[in-house]
């Protein structure tokens, strides 16, 4: 491990990632999960350092966890809350960059509801950046967290079968997901009625399936996505009644997978749209909690990650 | 079970999907056909065996009429399930499947629900439904077209309402293909169709009525094929009535794309100058075509490309036909004239009697997926009997249809339905009638 290095200064997605960069996360992510487990759950190695979670969009878990991770290891964290409305244009997201890179921070974590808006901000900032979700392209931290949850219940990546059910169309989750464990030697299925299937997403490495009892057909996990509101009545899929008839994890389509299979959701779960209460809640077939324990781990790993090329400071312009 | 057991004998027996046509007999016990073929022994079946002498007349399958409107729910004065399968009945139709456009439409499943114990209580020609592919038919959002075809729905469409917008259009399709499920289209492009009532050209021009461009049906059928060819979905485009559109629809299906079309008696039968002085029975839409686009729809029913014929029976009271021509209500009865109507283009030697009638049995059902539409033995024993040759005039005042909407009265024809039967029941017989 001691020979390992992050080539690049960013995170902004999975895809570009080497095998040995995510096992090297989920390796330093172990550590923190145990350390976040004790009495003492803090460390210096940021001290001193400024992180901005700079979110264009809601979001209450994701920020929180940054924040956790960032004040556990000792940085400054400022929460940014930024009114979407005025922020959709790139012209007024370039100036945004250029205000919070003459406050020196060493880390943004940054939201924004278009796809490719992180990566723009990344390229006018002297700061590491972190990608928290840009609209429907990567939530590289969300499939490292997936991961790690994966990993230390089955003990493994290479070689399950995991069904990615839902919204693949609009998830940055599913499609950082696919570029994690193809990555990782994990067969990839997508679940979807045609309309929720971005085109030739097969070409991404995936299997494409349309049907619940044969897409969870002998998986080992079952990843639900959140059905957004607004594509519940009749745009994408025309009811919330059909979809949880079809597209919905209960335990009778569950009873398709392995009899060990595991269920997981990125959150916050529409109860009764994607997925049940009883399997959502069954304490040993659902990793939902877990996932959430190793968003904390998996962000102060992608932060140490950083921290190993941060500069002294970025040069004032 | 000691049901009924019926032998129909010497009928000349034409069966289109195993191309069966000689002189036999079918035996019939219960609701199914026990046996078909010539010279059948009845023996066996025991004494109480009734015999039907059918010597001189045609036994084929019952007809499977693809596009009905029922008017029920919402509409009963005009039209009702009852009226519209005793309608059907007399026309040699055994099955039916209705547009959902009621009021309330069909696109919850409580309606479909609905039209299958209305259907079960009438207990006459065999009634299935579509169910709307938008809410409401307002062509926006889609209906559980997964929920709804669990529950019976047969095919996906918003009735005589093209689905105008392109995205809508495509997310019905790709939803649809989800669960195997055929999209019909009235294929008109709205913003056209709106231009007025009858077809541009001449006729239009010296009545002074608003012009459609015959190109508004291509146009929506050409952006549909595009939409199948990228989703992949089941299409059917209904009562095609222009030789582009059928030329498109030609070439689609040598492409493969799984396209199939149905017309409707008028566009053979007739041509635009029916509409005469303003006859708003004449009044239809798509509207009545020119001689050269009736033409085609004659050549493409003789070479295939359209795959079934339907009544496309629009029931109106008369409260909404007799009204200025522009405000007059679009469509005609036709459950009644199918059969007579259709013969004209075996009679004039456009196409055999045989490829005549599988467009109005065996084609149809096989679009939807229904096991009717055959003489076999095992299959259910629906099939009319008619008198090829008997001439006589159309009475539309005879109707049993509550509506009698129709420009063909008078119209001499020839061929003549003697008797209906669904799963084994006489539901319409002319001597009694």
């Amino acid at each position: 491990m001691d020979s390992y290095a992050y080539r690049h200064r960013h995170l902004l997605g999975i895809e570009g990632l080497t095998p040995e960069d995510i096992n090297h996360v989920l390796d330093l992510a172990d550590t923190y999960v145990e350390m976040n487990r004790q009495a003492e759950k803090k460390k210096s190695l940021l001290r001193g350092r400024t992180l901005i979670n700079c979110f264009f969009e809601n979001s209450t878990r994701t920020r929180t966890s940054f924040e956790v991770a960032g004040k556990r290891l000792g940085a400054d964290v400022i929460n940014m809350a930024v009114a979407v409305s005025s922020m959709r244009k790139g012209e007024t997201l370039i100036d945004t960059a250029m205000t919070l890179n003459a406050m020196h921070p060493d880390v943004l974590v940054v939201r924004h509801p278009e796809s490719g808006a992180v990566q723009l901000l990344s390229e006018k900032v002297d700061c590491a950046v972190i990608n928290a979700g840009d609209g429907s392209h990567e939530h590289p931290t969300q499939a490292l967290l997936d991961a790690l949850a994966i990993r230390r219940r089955k003990g493994k990546l290479g070689g399950l079968t995991v069904a990615i059910c839902g919204d693949v169309l609009h998830s940055r989750v599913a499609r950082s997901n696919i570029w994690l464990l193809n990555a990782m030697g994990t067969r990839v299925r997508v679940v979807a009625p045609r309309t929720l299937l971005p085109a030739e997403v097969e070409h991404l490495g995936v299997e494409v399936f349309h049907d619940m009892a044969a897409g969870l057909a002998d998986v080992d996990i079952v990843m639900m996505l959140r059905l957004q509101s607004e594509r519940m009545h009749g745009s994408f899929v025309p009811s919330t009644r059909e979809y949880f008839h079809f597209f919905g994890l209960d335990e009778d389509k569950l009873k398709a997978a392995k009899p060990d299979a595991l269920i997981m959701h990125p959150g916050p779960m529409n109860r009764g749209v994607e997925i049940g209460s009883t399997v959502a809640d069954d304490i040993d077939r659902s990793l939902i909690r877990q996932q959430v324990e190793m968003g904390v781990a998996v962000r102060m790993a992608c932060l140490e990650l950083m921290a190993g090329n941060l500069g002294n400071g970025p040069p004032v312009k | 079970m000691s049901g009924l057991r019926r032998l129909f004998h010497g009928a000349r027996l034409i069966d289109p999907d195993s191309g069966r046509d000689m002189i036999g007999d079918v035996i019939v016990v219960d609701d199914r056909i026990a046996a078909i073929g010539a010279n059948i022994s009845a023996e066996g079946l025991g004494p109480d065996v009734e015999t039907v002498d059918l010597a001189g007349l045609c036994l084929a399958p019952g007809l499977v009429d693809m596009r009905v409107q029922l008017r029920e729910p919402g509409g009963e004065h005009i039209e009702s399930i009852e009226s519209g399968s005793r309608a059907a009945a007399a026309g040699g139709v055994t099955t039916i499947v209705a547009l959902p456009n009621t009021e309330p439409p069909v696109d919850d499943v409580s309606v479909v629900e609905f039209l299958a114990r209305r259907a079960r209580e009438v207990r006459l020609a065999k009634v299935h439904t579509y169910a709307a592919a938008t809410k409401g038919m307002h062509g926006k959002e889609l209906t559980e077209i997964g929920l709804l075809a669990a529950n019976g729905a047969q095919g996906f469409t918003d009735g005589v309402k093209a689905i105008a917008d392109a995205l809508v259009m495509r997310r019905v399709l790709a939803y649809a293909r989800t669960f195997d499920q055929l999209v019909l289209q009235h294929p008109e492009e709205p913003s056209l169709g709106g231009a007025g009532e009858v077809t541009e050209g001449e006729v239009a021009t010296r009545l002074g009525l608003g012009g459609i461009t015959a190109a508004a049906e291509v146009i929506m059928i050409e952006r549909d094929l595009r939409l199948v060819a990228i989703t992949g979905a089941r299409y059917h485009a209904a009562h095609v009535s222009t030789g582009a559109a059928i030329d498109a629809i030609r070439r689609a299906k040598l492409a493969g794309l799984p396209v199939t079309c149905d017309t409707a008696p008028p566009y053979f039968a007739l041509n635009e100058t029916a509409i005469g002085d303003y006859r708003t029975f004449a009044k239809l839409s798509p509207p009545l075509r020119s001689e050269r686009d009736r033409q085609a729809v004659v050549a493409g029913l003789a070479d295939g490309t359209i795959d079934a014929i339907a009544s496309d029976h629009a029931p109106w009271d008369q409260d909404s036909k007799r009204l200025p021509f522009s405000s007059a209500s679009c469509g005609i009865v036709g459950l009644e004239t199918l059969l007579p109507l259709s013969l004209e283009l075996s009679h004039n030697r456009h196409m055999s009697l045989i490829d005549m009638l599988r467009r109005l049995t065996v084609a149809p059902a096989r679009i939807l997926g229904l096991s009717v539409g055959r003489l076999a033995a095992g299959a259910p024993a629906d099939f009319v009997v008619f008198d090829p040759e008997a001439k006589y005039r159309i009475q539309t005042e005879r109707f049993r249809s509550k509506s009698k909407n129709a420009p063909f009265d008078g119209r001499p024809v020839q061929g003549r339905v003697e008797l209906t039967v669904v799963d084994g029941r006489t539901i319409f017989e002319r001597a009694a009638a």
